[in-house]
């Protein structure tokens, strides 16, 4: 069934014309030995058997399947829902960090390093830094320090030194850019993990891979649930694209599955305040990868706005932009408005109160009519839980 | 065989000094004004800095002058202009130093083409990738007479030495400790067995050093074992008072003497 892979379009560090390692001469180094090891570790048994225990034993996997029953009456098809949000830390973004970790450690580094915006792949980091008992730094935009006080505070409690990012626009183009600048100061023992799909090759394939688990479980899941391994539908929310990537991974050659992209439109694609890279972003190199961007006429990128810190990112993961580009996946700008419809709607009626990224996945459901016979997965990428401030605010709750 | 302005300063049998330059800071026609009173203080090349949003081998110092010359209204089309107008008083060599997203957004050649119709000599892109140079640029670099610089680093192989060796058309810049621009750290053993093996490996291209240089002390040890220095954070922090002139002066000064 599944005999083209995500590795057919994978090639050389490219997707496409997507991708590559776009990066200064001081980072060669990191990102070579890096490439030169990943492979082997990742695959090694050692590797393998930690990765899949931490997971099971740790992060709480595998993540249920579960059919949604009044949401698929409301909408006339078959949902379910792959609860990522019921992972340790809240979210799939551990699948990551567990993943590197390891790597991290296999390359004997001491020293970890990453960037986050809303503060969940600072917390997903922080907390595999205390597991593995190792110094991690968490590069944080200034602006976001103040917004996502709560995840701050776990990432203090969790060991992890919290370093604001004052550059720039003080958000998480600008705490990536500052976490690039430590690794380039420090080259022997210090790991850099990377969020998202993004960033130099072979990042982006890295994370995909340790997200893919996503897609392994459904496929047993849906054979047990459906009698068929594979869904008519994935739907996924988009910022730099590693839960997409994860849900999408084992059926992109399988033309018989539709493969949806939710990107933030925040107030409007037209409306200068917007993320969705995949409808006006333009060719570009970001953060170490060629991919569309947001950028001016003059090539200077483009500050993102949208209500979730998590896809507010100028950029999108090169696997995303091949895709788009490709029409393998069909792509949907969901605006602030449409993803708190979708939030209050899950809550009402699955008991389920999700992360405003993911509610951009739910609301493709009011855009795209499935028929009563498909089967259509959402990847419920995260829980609301660092999201009730908004929620308090925008559903006058208080 | 490219020959430009650069090329020929750089067969000199001399120590070169370069001075790093963010256009458009810190007032927007401040370029030319800035670029000619260096060449009176016998600067032997400019790098002049495209400011870009997100320059992520550049620190703090560049990245704020950056911003101010961006919101100074800076693009690359008057990035051109100023080019000219240095050009039309000036033969100081001028190397472009921008980041890869800019030139793919303006057009590669159209770039190239315009870069030697302005009197750019010489390109420095930290993220442009060397296979993609081999494979795109380095035919219109020559095309349109451009020399490349590449950059290399404490952990640049010897095997990779001796490939930027060769590729190099205009001058190889050192990057004295691992660090990004405007750091500042002392030299080391490490630093002295690091520039002997670069000495030993590097045998066609002239070795300039930056990244840290900032005072009489650091450049004159930059010099003892390099072609030459390049500084750039430590001179744009010295433009603060409202006489340039006087800054720039005592700035070059400050580096020739012991203070």
């Amino acid at each position: 069934m599944n005999n083209i892979t995500i590795q057919n379009l994978y090639k050389d560090g490219y997707y496409g014309q997507f991708g590559g390692a776009y990066i200064p001469e001081l980072l060669h180094s990191n990102i070579e030995e890096l490439k030169q090891n990943y492979l082997d570790i990742i695959d090694s048994d050692e590797f393998q058997k930690e990765f899949k225990s931490l997971l099971k034993d740790y992060v709480g996997r595998p993540t249920p399947l579960y059919f949604a029953k009044r949401l698929s009456q409301q909408y006339n098809t078959n949902i379910f829902l792959k609860r990522e949000d019921l992972n340790h830390t809240g979210a799939h973004k551990i699948n990551n960090t567990i993943g590197q970790i390891l790597v991290a450690k296999h390359l004997g580094k001491s020293r970890i390093i990453a960037e986050t915006g809303a503060g969940q792949h600072g917390v997903a980091t922080a907390t595999v830094c205390a597991l593995m008992n190792l110094e991690c730094i968490i590069y944080m935009g200034e602006i976001d320090i103040a917004r996502q006080a709560p995840n701050v505070a776990k990432m203090k409690m969790l060991g992890a030194t919290v370093v604001p990012a004052t550059s720039g626009s003080k958000t998480l183009k600008d705490a990536t850019n500052e976490a690039i600048r430590d690794w380039i100061n420090h080259p022997e023992n210090t790991y850099y993990i990377i969020g998202s799909v993004v960033g130099p090759d072979p990042y982006p394939d890295m994370v995909a891979r340790f997200q893919s688990i996503i897609s392994i479980e459904m496929e047993s899941q849906l054979l047990e649930k459906t009698n068929r391994n594979y869904p008519d539908h994935i739907i996924a929310c988009v910022g730099g694209g590693s839960n997409a990537a994860g849900a999408f991974y084992q059926f992109i050659g399988n033309e018989k599955v539709t493969l949806h992209v939710a990107e933030a439109s925040g107030k409007g694609i037209e409306s200068g305040e917007t993320a969705a890279t995949g409808a006006i972003g333009t060719l570009g190199v970001i953060h170490g990868s060629r991919t569309l961007l947001m950028q001016d006429e003059n090539g200077q990128i483009i500050e993102p706005y949208s209500i979730s810190a998590g896809l507010d990112y100028p950029g999108i993961g090169p696997l995303h932009a091949e895709l788009i580009c490709s029409k393998r996946a069909t792509l949907h700008s969901i605006s602030d408005d449409e993803a708190l419809i979708s939030a209050l709607n899950i809550t009402k009626k699955e008991g389920i109160i999700p992360a405003l990224e993911s509610s951009h996945a739910l609301a493709v459901l009011n855009k795209t009519t499935f028929s009563p016979s498909e089967n259509v997965v959402i990847n419920l990428s995260g829980r609301g839980d660092k999201d009730m401030a908004t929620y308090l605010n925008q559903f006058n709750l208080i | 065989m490219i020959d430009n302005n650069l090329t020929r300063v750089l067969v000199r049998d001399k120590k070169f000094l370069s001075i790093y330059v963010t256009a458009g800071y810190p007032k927007l026609n401040d370029t030319a004004h800035i670029v000619k009173q260096l060449a009176s203080k016998q600067v032997d090349f400019i790098e002049l800095g495209m400011p870009f949003s997100d320059p992520m081998a550049d620190g703090p110092v560049i990245q704020e002058t950056s911003s101010v010359a961006i919101n100074n209204g800076m693009t690359l089309s008057l990035y051109f202009e100023q080019v000219e107008e240095i050009r039309s008083k000036s033969s100081i060599p001028l190397v472009f130093m921008g980041y890869y997203n800019q030139i793919i957004c303006y057009g590669i050649e159209k770039f190239y083409q315009k870069c030697e119709e302005c009197g750019i000599d010489g390109l420095i892109i930290p993220d442009l990738p060397m296979t993609e140079y081999e494979n795109e640029h380095q035919i219109l670099q020559e095309k349109y007479n451009l020399s490349m610089t590449f950059l290399i680093t404490p952990q640049t192989s010897n095997e990779r030495l001796q490939k930027i060796d060769k590729l190099t058309t205009g001058f190889i810049y050192v990057v004295s400790s691992n660090s990004i621009t405007g750091s500042t750290k002392n030299s080391s053993n490490q630093t002295i067995d690091y520039l002997k093996r670069i000495g030993q490996t590097v045998t066609k291209s002239q070795k300039i050093v930056g990244f840290g240089i900032h005072d009489h002390e650091t450049f004159s040890n930059a010099l003892a074992h390099n072609d030459g220095a390049i500084i750039g954070s430590a001179f744009l922090k010295s433009l603060n008072s409202d006489n340039l002139e006087t800054d720039i002066n005592n700035f070059i000064n400050s580096l020739k003497q012991t203070s």
